[in-house]
């Protein structure tokens, strides 16, 4: 194992994010912080008690998934297209490093940085509405499966995509929507049945589903789906990972 | 003497269907600089990013040190630094930044003293916290230089490395590849300035349309095809060569005042004693005369037209 590969790969892609920490941290701070202003005090004082929790409350840990898909998404996807676009890939290509110590490498630095930014969304929501996490550890767990899974969702776009509008493309156009789709900002039980059906193909309700399981205790399915669903999509990312460096596929020629 | 590099029945087949490759056998000796010459779209780059893990082969094994390349990669990589021939740099990273960067992908641990010692040889030193996006295109030359020396291989690539780059770059540059083979790393380069070849390279490798048309000792290679032209300045004026003299295939200058004999230095008989008597027999008059030994350039040119 070449660690001091790994760790230079982690390190220089921390380093870029160092570099651009206005936008990486201030953007999705402000935009958060806007979520609460007018869904949790404006629209949300109108709102009642979702199983007794707040409106603003409820919200919490989707804004936080909201964050977490988009930011781990395009972090590690930017962060293996843009050596592929500018040709620097083929020092990495070159380089006395495994398959697994590259992913290890981006996936772990992207999903660092989506984690950080959870907990930052997560401490700025306490200064909105109470807090409260009924089941910390798998908070964190969920918290971090579901950074590492989206990060190698990226990864794989980064890989996929030949153009920076490719790049652009899925999580604007599939995530965004399935996250606002898969009951971050309410719960699935207030659709109509038929509409509670077809929701259960979105990915995106189990993850926070489960999540906010992890916060008030209430869920939309039961927690072992959702942690079986969010366990399938980190296998799945990982086999497609594996199957593109063993292939060579957008790589290699 | 064992290769440093073993390279056997190497073929490339594109997606496209373009044969980059047929059929490459070649070793590379330990210490040795290797100069691999042929036009555009011959194969040169190619065959280096298949040794060093950037382009999958369709057949064939490369063997760096013993290590297949494939099989025992990392043994094999640890010991290549590569310089490619796009200047592909990350253009926000500064110069140092980059340059540690590459020796912690190679497995290195930091050495900052090590890391100087490089920057300062490529004259970079004092760039050492620019961001590559300020650098000109010598500049970043050097850069790719300084990344493919930072983690110490003993074998060097080097794909055109003196392409659009200054004199006096070359010239530092050329210093530093023969620092580097005093301190005993295999370089291989890629070259269309062919004067660099013939004064750098101890063997020559000449590829052409995917194909390995010729490897030779430098100095062999120059003996075995070397050409020799004898140019007779002569002290009138004459119209055309005489019948009795159309055997030499001399070339008559437009002028009318010179003529030009071209023989093989490898033919036992070069014609030149018949040649001067034929002439003095024929009444043609001669001021001056000069050989002239035919440069590495005209040797691949000749080549590479035959193989075509």
């Amino acid at each position: 194992m070449n660690y001091r590969a790994v760790m230079t790969i982690y390190g220089s892609e921390m380093a870029r994010w160092r570099r651009t920490i206005m936008q990486s941290v201030i953007s999705p701070v402000l935009s958060t912080s806007l979520y609460f202003v007018v869904f949790g005090s404006a629209i949300g004082s109108r709102i009642t008690d979702i199983e007794g929790v707040s409106y603003g409350a409820f919200i919490v840990p989707g804004l936080i998934m909201l964050t977490l898909l988009t930011q781990s998404t395009m972090n590690a996807s930017f962060g293996i297209y843009f050596p592929r676009f500018v040709g620097t890939i083929f020092e990495i290509l070159s380089a006395p490093v495994s398959a697994f110590e590259i992913v290890l490498g981006y996936v772990g630095a992207a999903a660092t940085k989506s984690v950080v930014l959870g907990l930052i969304i997560l401490a700025t929501a306490g200064l909105f509405v109470p807090l409260r996490i009924a089941h910390p550890v798998w908070m964190l767990a969920f918290l971090l499966m579901t950074a590492a899974t989206f990060s190698l969702f990226g990864f794989i776009i980064g890989l996929w995509a030949d153009s920076f509008e490719k790049l652009q493309v899925i999580p604007l156009l599939i995530l965004t929507p399935l996250t606002f789709l898969g009951g971050s900002f309410y719960s699935i039980s207030v659709l109509p049945p038929a509409w509670q059906t077809i929701t259960l193909f979105n990915p995106v309700v189990y993850l926070v589903s489960g999540f906010r399981w992890s916060f008030y205790d209430i869920a939309d399915v039961s927690v072992g789906v959702s942690l079986a669903m969010t366990l399938f999509f980190l296998v799945a990312c990982l086999a497609i990972v594996w199957w593109m460096f063993r292939t060579g596929y957008r790589l290699k020629k | 003497m064992q290769p440093v590099i073993s390279i056997k029945n190497l073929s490339k087949t594109y997606a496209s269907g373009f044969q980059a490759l047929k059929s490459v056998d070649l070793d590379i000796r330990p210490g040795e600089i290797f100069a691999l010459l042929g036009p555009n779209g011959a194969g040169k780059t190619t065959l280096i990013n298949i040794v060093c893990g950037i382009v999958n082969a369709s057949t064939g094994t490369v063997t760096i040190d013993g290590h297949d390349h494939i099989r025992d990669y990392r043994a094999a990589r640890a010991l290549i630094g590569l310089v490619p021939q796009e200047l592909h740099t990350d253009a926000f990273e500064t110069v140092w930044a980059t340059t540690s960067l590459s020796r912690g992908l190679f497995g290195k641990p930091r050495s900052p003293a090590y890391i100087e010692k490089v920057l300062k040889e490529l004259s970079l030193f004092d760039k050492k916290d620019s961001q590559i996006i300020t650098l000109s295109g010598g500049m970043k030359r050097r850069v790719l230089i300084a990344k493919a020396l930072s983690h110490e291989p003993r074998i060097l690539f080097l794909d055109e490395p003196t392409a659009g780059v200054d004199v006096e770059l070359r010239k530092d540059m050329w210093d530093v590849v023969r620092a580097l083979r005093a301190a005993g790393v295999t370089i291989i380069l890629t070259t269309h300035y062919i004067e660099e070849a013939e004064q750098m390279a101890d063997r020559v490798g000449v590829i052409n349309n995917g194909e390995l048309i010729l490897v030779e000792e430098k100095a062999e290679l120059m003996r075995k095809l070397g050409r020799k032209q004898l140019t007779l300045q002569l002290q009138g004026r004459i119209e055309r060569v005489p019948e009795k003299l159309a055997l030499y295939r001399l070339e008559l200058s437009p002028e009318g005042n010179a003529l030009t004999y071209t023989y093989d230095t490898r033919s036992e008989r070069t014609g030149i004693t018949t040649l001067l008597r034929d002439l003095g027999e024929a009444g043609i008059r001669f001021s001056d005369l000069q050989t002239k030994q035919s440069s590495l350039e005209e040797i691949f040119v000749s080549l590479v037209k035959e193989g075509a």
